[in-house]
Parts: structure tokens; C-alpha cells; sequence
């Protein structure tokens, strides 16, 4: 594990401490690298300012095993971590997680309570809360093909654009995005995905492109990837790609079309040493606002409706609107999918045996 | 030896005695005993350094490919029915009753192991672990009868697929994680029938490994014997600094090494650019010899080079330059020389870098995975991807148990036909 210790917050957090929670000091665990910076700069600070509490950063490689050695131990540090959402269902599943109660998010500047502020169906797993939408999308860079794919049957079309296809090397994603270039609309690919004849379907889709995929499995790789001209389109996540255009100005272009989009949430381990300040971190951070904060810092979408409206530019380009670059933004959102953790959660063994057996064929 | 150089008699009974009286025999085995309690006692803490961090460590992994006991511990009212119900007929209202105790048990303990449970179970049948789950939920206000109450939940629990699942999942000790291991499936009723064809995978990944590894050792020795030979008869001053060529990569981060390759192989790569600038190739040709079983082949084969030099190396030091001169003096030509008296005498230096290079590559998995692409992982990738993602920890003891025996019996049949004593470091 790589652990990057930073405390943040100054001596003058312990001559404030006027607030319930006076001079805490909360650990907060996240990814690292340019998201967690999107944290500092969104969450982490204001917050200090505000209750004059501290907060040790530290990074991980997400995954439960950590947590779980940590409650299996009866040994909690941690008192927040960023999750996926796959995670997340799980360490409410096994009992990793404290159960959050839902009415102390605020609710959104217009009056509207969180429970109908967050998107749809994203404040379903009763022991977190999500943050930001991130997606996994297909990329290409636009100084080699001038007239460049539109949607996500061009990625599979390889009469039409020929070259290396970059895929991540997992069905993952992989599946669902060939039955959408195969035609099925968004709303009905786990549908069709949950018959064998729904399987064979999207593998051979796959099997259309397999002679010219390079397979990745870093998020690092696919900007990489299309930096070196090794592939003339690949899938990737979206901040990714952002970030190789917006700080190393390279001209690649993110085709939304078909889209997967998951979650990160936050989750207080069971056991936490200051849960009641970081029940107070949490919801402060998942405050319209501080959402809309994060977003001028990366391109991963608010999970609050109401923080849309106020996303606004790049932190050091005044004239990069954020607004489009997230898969929330409405034109990007147009045929999109949600990744579906209770079909993985069921299927991964089966899918991922037989994707390493048609890889290998 | 001491012992005999002491003075000695005969007694009355004809036996050698030593000064004191004692048979001469008996004094021989005290004094060798004693010389062998050192040597053991000399490598005592290696020995029990081994036997605690390697050996016992290995075999309590092993256990795991044939022990599970995650559905037996927190399911007891449910297990001891599965393993009394034949497999085939028509699960009993008990049945029901007792999977729904358990289900309120588990959801109420205070580890919450329902999914431990629904995830051990799904790995028999895609599709249990949300069936689990959801069922759990709704366990505390099901009334009897059980069976109809559960089928109304959800109406997988009328499916015997459904409950023959759970009978696999309900046998601690299992055969089911080897059979799993090498592309069979362990049924409820307790039969052995071959893996869906779409989902056979181990055996190939198993020759492949064995294959890759093969070609590997035999172009280390095809590239590594010249230079050793060049090595070992240049003066000692230019050896040592070609020495240094060969020891720096060794000295080198293999993750280093592995991503140098890809620089040099892949398709805007060094070579590729080169083949293209001298018009061997078209723009539009490149080769591909990178992200796949070529790929793996040629980062593998540099990385173990050294591996296969050095004994080599050591071994060529020791074979006296006069036996080859002699026999061209006695009329045999170069090539006569070579492979009748110096080849020969170099056996010992093949076996053992030979030995090395196969069991370093037959376990290999980093450089497979980063250059591997599709076509040109090993065994061990998957190993790892069981280890780290699936945590289907099992499954990965039971992979690495089958790979172990692999090797012993590879390492038996090197034993008689090369013979380990023919084995030389230096």
C-alpha cells in the first residue's frame, strides 16, 4: 500500500475548536493522485476552515481487504474511505460499514431534501454515500482520424475506422458496450445480457474486433496507449482522457455514446475511532456546493442534481467549462448506462471464466 | 579418522577394543554421531527458518484447496441436511425451515456473514448470490410453510439447481477446487463431469506455461552456451568486464527490464521504426511482436539469460583446455572435439542452468502480465487474479497445488534421465 500521510489543517485548528467536534482529527482514505487533490482542494479544506477539526489524507488501492483486516482486528484507523460502488455493496453486505442515516444530508439551496437532490438510485446502499459519477467511455485521438467515430457502433466498426481497438481486459463494461454497438438499446442490456443467447451475443460482437485489440488493465494505460499511436481508438475512464487533454493539451476526443457510468462513494468503516466527525465530514462534503467544487477540479460528475447548475471552469483554464466534460452533462448522458453491480455481483465468475477462456482461445 | 588411529587390543571375545575396554565399533558410532548432532545442529535454524516460513506456511495454503468451511460455520441448521439429501429428489419442507433459520442467524450475527455465505455459493451458480441476499432480507417475516414462503420470495428456490448449489457449497472438505483446477466440475450427486466447453481454461493455461517455459530454457541455452563458452577462454581481464555486461541487467529492476521491452517491441517502437525506416516493412505492416506469446517469449528469455550464463560460465572455467587440444592432436576435427570431449564435460553447467531457467519461468508472472496480451499469460497470472480480484482463494491453493505437482514430477523425470547428481554450479 502506498501511504502518503499529509496532515493538512494548521496549528490555529487547535486555538478555534469552538465547534461539538472540537480539534478531531479525522482520517480520510481516497485514491490519490489527481482525484484526492480534487478532495483537498473541494472537501477537505473548507471543511477544516469551517470546524477547525484536522485531516489526515491517505491514499489506497481501493478494494475491502484493508477495511476488513482493520474491523476483523477490532483495530479501525480509518474513518472515511472513497469506494467503489461494487465495495461499497459489499462491505454493507458482510458488515464492514456503519449504517448511515440518510437526514443528515443537507438538502439541496432550493429546499429540495437529498433523498430526491441525488440522482436516481444512487442513495441506495444504506451504508454510503456517493460523490461523484465516473464512466468508462472510448477515446481517439483527433489529429489521426479527422472525421472520427460518432457513436459506439464505430468503435466495433473496423471497415470504417480501421486500427488497434484498446480494451480493458476484463467483460466488465466490455460486454455491455458491445450489445449497445450490436443495437440493443441502453435500458434493456442487462435484460439481454441475462440469457446465455444475451452472452454469446455480446462475445461475438467482441469477437468482431478481437484480432485488433490491445488490452490494458491500469487506468494509466489508454492515455498511453493513444499518446504512442499503438491503437487508433480505446475505451478508457473518462477523467483520464480528460486529464491528458486539459494539462498535457494532447488532442483527444471523448465519444460518450454508450457510455458506462458507475459511483464512488464515501463509507465510514464499523468501529470508526471519530465517527460523529466524520458523519459531519461526510455530510458536509456531499453538500451541493462542495460537489460542485470537486468538479472544477476533474471531470467526474456531481451526484447532486442541484450541483449542476453550478459547475464551473477548469481551476487553471477560466475559459475550459467543466459543464460538458462530465457524463452527467445532458448531451453526454443521452445513451448511457449504468453498470449494474447486482448482475456482476452475481455473474462475474461465470462471465470472467469464460472471457479469460475466449481470451485465450 | 581419530578413533582408529587410537591404540586398540582384541578382547576375549575376538572384538577390536579401543584403550578403554569399549568395542572399537561401538566407540566408531558414538564419534559419528556426535559429528552428525553438529552438522544437524549447524543447520538447525535454517532448517526450522524453512520449515516455519515456507513449508508449513505452503501446506496450510494447500489445505485451503480442499477445505471451505465458509457455509458450514455460519449455515449449521441447513448443512447437516444437504449432506443427507441425495441431490436429486425434492427438497423438504425442513429443508426450507432450516435455510430460513439460517438465513435470520446469519443476517443477525454480528459479523453479518450472509455475504460470505451468498458469495461462496454463487461460485457453484451464478445468479445465488442476489437470490441469497434478497431472501435474507425478507427471512424474519416468512411464515410456515416455509417452502411455499420462500418460492413465493423468489422462485429460483423451486429450481434443484438451486438447492444442488448449496449442496456443493455445503461440503467443507471438497474435491470440487481441484476438478476446478483442471477443467472438471464436482456435481451435488457427487459425480465428476468435464467444465462447459466456453469455460475451459486451466489445462490450456497448464501447456501453454509448460510450452513457453520449454522454448524459453532452450533459447537461453542457444544464446547463453556461446557467450559462456567466449566467457570462460578470452583472458580473465576482458572476461571480467564482459562478465559486467552480463551481471548489469541481471542487477536491473525486472520491471525495468520488462518495460524497456515493450519500448523497444511495440508496434511505434524502436525495431519496428527501424524495420519500417530501412523499407523491410510497409508503414502499415508493423510487426506485432508485443502483447502477446512472442512478447513473453522474447522479455523471458532476455530476463533469464543470466541465469543460464552463469552456471554455465562456471562450469566451462573447469574443463581443461588440454583434453580438446589432445584430441585434435589425435586426429579429431573441430566439430568431433567439440561435441565428443568438450560438450560432454559441460553437461553438469546445462542441468543446472537449464533446471533454474525452467522453474524460475514456469512460476513466472509479472513480465507475462504487463507483455503477455491475451495469447502469452501463464498459469500464474491466474493464480494472482484469483489471489487479488476473484478472492476465490481456493480455487487459487488448488491451481497452485496441481502447478507443485507439476514440477515434482518434471523434477522426477529430470532426476532419471539426466540424473540430479549430474548437476554442477561450479
Amino acid at each position: 500500500m502506498k501511504l502518503k500521510s499529509i496532515l493538512i489543517g494548521a496549528a490555529s485548528a487547535v486555538a478555534v475548536g469552538s465547534a461539538a467536534f472540537a480539534a478531531d482529527t479525522i482520517t480520510v482514505v481516497s485514491w490519490g493522485g489527481a482525484y484526492t487533490k480534487s478532495q483537498v482542494e473541494a472537501y477537505h479544506k473548507p471543511w477544516i476552515a469551517k470546524t477547525g477539526n484536522q485531516i489526515v489524507s491517505e491514499d489506497y488501492n481501493g478494494g475491502l481487504s484493508e477495511i476488513k483486516a482493520q474491523v476483523e482486528a477490532g483495530n479501525v484507523t480509518w474513518d472515511i474511505v472513497d469506494v467503489e460502488l461494487s465495495d461499497a455493496v459489499r462491505a454493507c453486505d458482510e458488515g464492514l460499514a456503519e449504517e448511515i442515516d440518510m437526514s443528515i444530508l443537507p438538502p439541496a439551496p432550493d429546499g429540495t431534501p437529498a433523498a430526491k437532490d441525488f440522482i436516481a438510485g444512487t442513495l441506495d446502499v444504506p451504508c454510503a454515500v456517493p460523490t461523484i459519477v465516473w464512466s468508462t467511455i472510448f477515446a481517439y485521438d483527433s489529429s489521426e482520424i479527422a472525421d472520427g467515430p460518432k457513436t459506439i457502433a464505430d468503435f466495433f466498426d473496423l471497415e470504417k475506422f480501421p486500427g488497434k481497438r484498446g480494451i480493458r481486459k476484463s467483460p466488465k463494461a466490455n460486454l455491455e458496450m458491445a450489445l449497445m454497438a450490436d443495437g440493443v438499446p441502453a435500458d434493456e442490456v442487462y435484460d439481454v445480457l441475462s440469457t446465455s443467447e444475451g452472452v454469446d451475443r455480446a462475445f461475438a460482437k467482441l469477437d468482431s474486433i478481437k484480432s485488433e485489440v490491445v488490452w490494458w488493465e491500469a487506468g494509466a494505460q489508454p492515455p498511453q496507449l493513444l499518446a504512442d499511436g499503438e491503437v487508433a481508438m480505446t475505451t478508457a475512464y473518462n477523467g483520464r482522457i480528460f486529464n491528458a487533454v486539459a494539462a498535457e493539451d494532447k488532442p483527444f476526443n471523448i465519444v460518450w455514446d454508450g457510455q458506462v457510468w458507475d459511483l464512488d462513494l464515501w463509507i465510514i468503516p464499523k468501529g470508526a475511532p471519530n465517527k460523529e466527525a466524520a458523519k459531519d465530514f461526510l455530510a458536509f462534503s456531499t453538500d451541493t456546493e462542495r460537489l460542485a467544487g470537486q468538479a472544477s477540479w476533474i471531470s467526474y460528475g456531481p451526484t447532486r442534481k442541484s450541483s449542476s447548475a453550478l459547475v464551473g471552469s477548469y481551476h487553471s483554464k477560466p475559459d475550459l467549462a467543466m459543464g460538458p466534460q462530465m457524463p452527467t452533462a445532458p448531451e453526454n448522458f443521452a445513451n448511457a448506462l449504468q453498470n449494474n453491480f447486482e448482475f456482476w455481483a452475481d455473474n462475474q465468475d461465470e462471465l470472467n471464466e469464460r472471457f479469460n477462456a475466449w481470451l485465450a482461445n | 579418522m581419530a578413533v582408529m588411529e587410537m591404540d586398540h587390543s582384541v578382547d576375549n571375545q575376538g572384538r577390536l577394543v579401543a584403550a578403554d575396554g569399549t568395542p572399537l565399533k561401538q566407540r566408531l558410532a558414538q564419534a559419528l554421531f556426535m559429528s552428525r548432532l553438529r552438522a544437524f545442529g549447524l543447520v538447525t535454524p535454517l532448517l526450522l527458518f524453512i520449515v516455519c516460513v515456507f513449508v508449513i506456511p505452503i501446506l496450510i495454503f494447500m489445505t485451503r484447496g480442499v477445505y471451505n468451511d465458509t457455509y458450514a460455520q455460519y449455515m449449521p441448521n441447513s448443512t447437516p441436511l444437504l449432506q443427507q439429501w441425495d441431490g436429486d429428489s425434492e427438497p423438504t419442507e425442513e429443508m426450507y425451515e432450516a435455510m430460513v433459520k439460517d438465513f435470520i442467524a446469519a443476517r443477525e450475527h454480528p459479523e453479518r456473514p450472509i455475504g460470505r455465505v451468498a458469495t461462496r455459493v454463487n461460485r457453484e451458480l451464478s445468479g445465488t448470490r442476489s437470490l441469497i441476499t434478497s431472501t435474507a432480507r425478507r427471512a424474519k417475516r416468512m411464515e410456515p410453510p416455509f417452502k411455499e414462503a420462500m418460492i413465493n420470495a423468489r422462485d429460483d428456490w423451486a429450481e434443484i439447481e438451486t438447492w444442488q448449489a448449496f449442496k456443493v457449497a455445503s461440503k467443507s472438505l471438497t474435491p470440487a477446487y481441484y476438478a476446478a483446477a483442471v477443467d472438471w466440475q464436482y456435481t451435488a450427486t457427487g459425480e465428476f463431469i468435464p467444465q462447459d466447453e466456453l469455460r475451459q481454461i486451466y489445462i490450456r493455461l497448464f501447456l501453454r506455461t509448460l510450452e513457453i517455459s520449454i522454448v524459453v530454457t532452450l533459447a537461453t541455452l542457444l544464446l547463453g552456451y556461446p557467450v559462456a563458452y567466449l566467457l570462460s577462454t578470452i583472458p580473465n581481464r576482458i572476461a571480467n568486464l564482459l562478465l559486467i555486461l552480463v551481471l548489469l541487467p541481471f542487477w536491473t529492476s525486472i520491471l525495468v527490464r520488462t518495460t524497456a521491452w515493450i519500448a523497444m517491441l511495440q508496434s511505434q517502437g524502436v525495431l519496428n521504426d527501424l524495420s519500417v525506416f530501412i523499407g523491410l516493412t510497409g508503414d502499415d505492416q508493423r510487426f506485432s511482436l508485443i502483447y502477446n506469446k512472442t512478447g513473453t517469449l522474447i522479455a523471458m528469455t532476455h530476463i533469464l539469460l543470466p541465469f543460464m550464463i552463469l552456471p554455465l560460465y562456471s562450469v566451462m572455467k573447469t574443463v581443461p583446455p588440454s583434453y580438446v587440444r589432445a584430441a585434435k592432436s589425435l586426429g579429431a576435427t573441430n566439430w568431433t572435439a567439440f561435441w565428443r570431449v568438450y560438450f560432454p564435460q559441460t553437461v553438469p553447467g546445462i542441468g543446472a542452468g537449464g533446471l533454474l531457467v525452467f522453474i524460475l519461468a514456469i512460476g513466472y508472472y509479472i513480465t507475462p502480465a504487463l507483455v503477455g496480451g491475451q495469447d502469452g499469460v501463464m498459469i500464474s497470472n491466474f493464480i494472482d487474479n484469483h489471489m487479488r480480484s476473484t478472492l476465490n482463494w481456493s480455487l487459487a491453493a488448488a491451481l497452485g497445488g496441481v502447478l507443485l505437482v507439476f514440477v515434482l514430477f518434471l523434477y522426477w523425470i529430470y532426476d532419471k534421465v539426466v540424473g540430479i547428481d549430474n548437476m554442477k554450479l561450479g
